[in-house]
């Protein structure tokens, strides 16, 4: 771990604060059904188009608890490096609101399936540890909407009942930089296990963020306050800089901070007190007479553990010694499993003699562009992994230079092309026989006779000007390392 | 025949399957003498033309190999029953027409039953005299004024008027036994997770079971096996080997030890109820099975145990009525405001009472001081059962402290109602099967009954020890008919 930390204080005249944050973030869990029930989870469909009896909570209608769900809460937990609950309880969570069918939330309170465990971020001062304190498996609400008509308020079920994970971090993370780190590398973890889908627009991955200040060096910690259902980094790193400085001006003006639910108002940038700790809900959690105990074997968890695929920390070291790739080089690369999965595939495809560095240039270079420009993913790519590996190779033995591998790779976007056969149709292939550039080059020497002899006499700058007249002699595809050998002998 | 609805259940399957009667002959001589019960208030909705229709679609296409072919049958108002109002005897489900059929009840029709209408209960199951349902009470076959106990209530009078051969109710905390020992009826209180809680609307889950109330043990016996089944759309439904009951059932139970629990002789007990004691342990030793004097010492916590767990349940499973989604609406200013009043108005004043008690429970700061104890006695009180029957195979017990009172009698001391449940509630904390049959009268001429345990899944054993006394008893109810015209 890194000795150094975050430098990032609140500044007052004579004061500096620094600023704790833990995290409780709400993971859908990716499930074709819900927690519950058999009713399906697709994001968009068609209002209370995915509600079952039990979703809807119709009388005598019970939960039965969905194995598949139990299973990515667990692997999860495992790729948070935590322990794993063999026994764990869900409660009910009582309150009464339109969307809320049951009139109880059922989730995990005094007994939740996953434990404690830590995730690793990459800070620019080096890895920064940050303990997860437990995950536990809860039920969505549905979602009421308000601003259809003047008079009614309109409940949509679809969300009801889905599966989330409430992850819930240490108050470990000092900054809005390491809150975007974490949020990342969670995202990250939960896609390469698959158990989430981290889409923070179709509301997959929300946050409640609890902030305090303190000043700097002190070991106490200050009153919190919850920031609810944020759904956004960045409007999570805005609500903490917002929350901290206010905090930070209360005890400047000697007020005290009290303990409270906030909201952050997106459109203002600043946090509103919802509703203070007085008037915090009685939610009468006991544990729900519908279900059992969850208990799951060690055999249970062993052969989920076995399922694990290589997660984004071990890729990455993985990458660093196999293919002597930077750790900066590593970490773009497996951030995303996407994009760690079409390298994978360009390093295979790319078959014995290959160039690693040249690939990961390339991929971060020339597609990375691509795809910003034309706002897709790397699962969209237009370029295949194979066609990419093709292009590579032809680069790395020979037959095109780096330039013309440039004009190849426009070619090839449109419909995913075979660069070989761009390179045969458009005779784009390097010229690389050495008789036929010595011929070319006698001539260029012949026709500019006075600067070969300026350039004998020491004029070193005129070599630059015989090689851009060789490779225009050639329409760009004379090798240029040939170029340049057999310029030196003959001049 | 004339004195169709007098013959068991067991009689009624023999005769439709050796074709003497007719599933439409049954069907309308339960329906002639329902119509002709009104006052009795037994129903709270009737779906006798309907019925009619399926006993003779029964009679043109006769299935003989089920279980119960072509047998009419009335069930509590507690069971979803598709495209038929269900209510739980409450305004707040006034208006409320499943879509889906409970397990149970889809168990009874897939063995060739046909629904002659819900029955009255007690509103969500809660009391013990039938005198909180929204529909008015129930008068019992015994006597005019007389609860017929609750709150399967409208089930017991149904079963003792001869309205319905046998019925089902539910058992909370003795909601089948107590009405069962009221009317002079035989009903079973299964072990818990014997038979699915789906469809069934909920009042405590984790005390809740449906059970059988029929004239005779071989007629409960029947319908016991009809309607216990694993259910995996249950989570506390229990996947073990379910026996065949009704041919199992033996009067041969020589040998067997019955316990009997000195704890159950509480303070104020009338003597005829101890008098009716000795006369069932008299009786085991008559069938040649032996007593012994056992104790179950946590005995006099069940009760306020009971009235702890049973309304945190209820507070929480009573919570989706809210006028959001279905049910009785009333209008409001705002969301609490139709909460507020939609509740107030929809739900009676018992089952506010037990919410509100149920809501404290729960509440942070008495969690620990009422539920988490009220758990951990819960446990004590199992764990003396579990002791028990390492000596014992069952245990013997009145049903109820006392036989039935009036309508009104107790409506206005709720602790003293309450008390009818003494001897059945430790049953449903522990999960056990309890099984109540008729024993005796008191010297009103009402019916009495007395209890006997069982151990878990062991209903066979119970079924077989109610058998036997049965013959021995030899008990004759008294109905006089006084409310038909």
């Amino acid at each position: 771990m890194s000795k150094k930390d975050s430098e990032y204080f609140i500044n007052r005249k004579d004061n500096q604060y620094e600023v704790v944050i833990g995290l409780e973030v709400h993971a859908q869990v990716l499930s074709e059904s819900k927690l519950f029930s058999t009713s399906a989870t697709k994001f968009g469909a068609e209002p209370n188009t995915q509600v079952s009896l039990v979703d809807a909570a119709f009388p005598g209608m019970l939960p039965v608890i969905n194995e598949f769900c139990v299973k990515q809460a667990i692997k999860t937990g495992i790729g948070l490096n935590a322990k794993i609950n063999k026994r764990s309880v869900f409660d009910r969570k009582n309150y009464f609101y339109a969307d809320l069918p049951q009139g109880y939330q059922i989730s995990q309170f005094k007994d939740p399936i996953v434990g404690e465990g830590k995730v690793i971020l990459d800070m620019p001062y080096g890895q920064k540890e940050v303990g997860i304190e437990r995950l536990h498996l809860e039920q969505d609400a549905g979602k009421s909407i308000h601003d259809l008509d003047p008079q009614n308020t309109f409940v949509d079920l679809n969300r009801s009942g889905v599966a989330l994970m409430e992850i819930v971090s240490k108050p470990d993370l000092r900054s809005p930089d390491e809150v975007n780190a974490y949020i990342k590398k969670l995202r990250s973890i939960m896609r390469y296990l698959g158990t989430c889908d981290g889409n923070m627009q179709e509301g997959s991955l929300r946050a409640d963020v609890n902030v305090s200040v303190r000043p700097k060096g002190s070991k106490e910690f200050g009153t919190r306050c919850e920031i609810k259902n944020v759904n956004s980094i960045k409007f999570m790193q805005m609500a903490i800089e917002y929350e901290a400085n206010r905090q930070v001006d209360l005890i400047e003006e000697g007020k005290t901070i009290d303990q409270e639910t906030r909201l952050f108002d997106t459109k203002k940038n600043e946090t509103r007190s919802m509703r203070s700790k007085e008037d915090a809900h009685d939610y009468r959690y006991f544990p729900d007479p519908d279900l059992l105990p969850l208990e799951v074997s060690e055999k249970f968890i062993e052969e989920l553990r076995n399922d694990i695929p290589e997660l984004p920390d071990d890729k990455k070291k993985r990458l660093i010694e196999e293919f002597k790739l930077s750790p900066y080089e590593a970490n773009i690369l497996v951030s995303d499993i996407d994009t760690a999965k079409y390298f994978e595939e360009v390093v295979a495809k790319m078959g014995k003699n290959k160039d690693i560095k040249l690939a990961v240039n390339w991929i971060t270079g020339e597609l990375f562009a691509v795809l910003n420009s034309k706002g897709l993913e790397i699962s969209q790519s237009p370029v295949s992994a194979k066609n990419f590996a093709i292009l590579i190779n032809l680069i790395k033995n020979g037959t095109i230079s780096g330039k013309i591998a440039k004009t190849v790779f426009e070619l090839m976007i449109d419909g995913d092309k075979d660069p070989q056969k761009i390179v045969e149709e458009k005779g784009l292939k390097q010229q690389s026989d050495p008789k036929a550039l010595e011929a070319l080059i006698d001539k260029i020497i012949n026709d500019n006779r006075e600067k070969a002899i300026e350039y004998k006499q020491g004029k070193e700058k005129l070599f630059g000007f015989f090689v851009g007249q060789a490779m225009k002699a050639s329409g760009g595809k004379a090798n240029p390392q040939l170029i340049n050998e057999i310029l030196k002998k003959k001049l | 025949m004339s004195d169709i609805t007098k013959q068991s259940l067991t009689e009624l399957v023999e005769n439709i399957k050796n074709k003497k009667l007719s599933s439409t002959d049954v069907t309308k001589a339960f329906i002639d003498r329902s119509e002709k019960s009104e006052q009795l208030n037994a129903y709270i909705t009737n779906d006798f033309t309907s019925a009619l229709d399926n006993a003779k679609k029964f009679d043109q296409k006769p299935n003989l190999d089920l279980k119960l072919p072509g047998i009419p049958m009335a069930v509590k108002d507690l069971f979803c029953t598709k495209n038929i109002k269900t209510t739980a005897g409450s305004k707040i489900l006034n208006n409320f027409v499943p879509t889906y059929e409970s397990t149970v009840t889809e168990n009874i029709w897939n063995e060739g039953a046909i629904l002659l209408g819900k029955l009255n209960c007690d509103e969500f199951a809660m009391g013990s005299s039938n005198e909180t349902s929204f529909f008015g009470n129930v008068q019992s076959p015994i006597d005019k004024n007389l609860v017929p106990g609750g709150s399967s209530g409208g089930s017991a009078s149904a079963v003792a008027g001869q309205l319905t051969p046998v019925t089902i109710g539910t058992d909370t905390g003795g909601s089948i036994r107590q009405p069962a020992s009221f009317t002079g009826i035989v009903g079973l209180k299964p072990t818990y997770g014997s038979c699915s809680r789906y469809g069934i609307v909920a009042f405590a889950s984790s005390l809740d079971q449906a059970g059988p109330m029929a004239q005779n043990v071989k007629d409960c016996a029947l319908l016991h096996e009809v309607i216990s089944s694993y259910d995996p759309k249950d989570s506390t439904s229990i996947d073990f080997k379910r026996n065949h009951y009704s041919k199992e059932l033996t009067n041969n139970i020589k040998g067997k030890k019955i316990g009997i629990p000195k704890e159950y002789r509480v303070d104020g007990m009338p003597k005829e109820i101890e008098d009716l004691w000795q006369k069932g342990i008299q009786y085991i030793k008559d069938c040649g099975a032996e007593t012994i004097d056992i104790s179950l010492p946590n005995t006099s916590y069940a009760l306020p145990t009971y009235y702890i767990v049973a309304p945190a349940e209820a507070s929480s499973n009573l919570a989706r009525y809210d006028g959001v989604k279905y049910g009785f609406r009333a209008k409001g200013e705002n969301l609490i405001d139709m909460y507020e009043k939609t509740r107030s108005e929809g739900f009676g004043v018992e089952v506010q009472r037990r919410i509100m008690i149920g809501t404290y429970v729960l509440s942070s700061g008495y969690y620990d001081a009422y539920y988490l104890k009220a758990q951990k006695v819960r446990k004590l009180i199992k764990n003396d059962f579990d002791e028990a029957y390492k000596k014992v195979d069952a245990i013997l017990t009145p049903s109820t402290p006392s036989s039935a009172f009036k309508i009104g009698e107790k409506t206005n001391d709720p602790v003293s109602m309450y008390l009818n449940d003494i001897f059945t509630v430790p049953v449903n904390l522990a999960g056990l099967p309890g099984i109540s049959i008729p024993a005796g009268h008191d010297s009103k001429g009402y019916p009495l009954g007395l209890q006997i345990i069982g151990k878990a899944f062991d209903e066979q054993n119970i079924l077989n020890i109610a058998y036997a006394m049965e013959e021995k008893i030899n008990f004759k109810n008294k109905i006089t008919d006084w409310w038909i015209k």
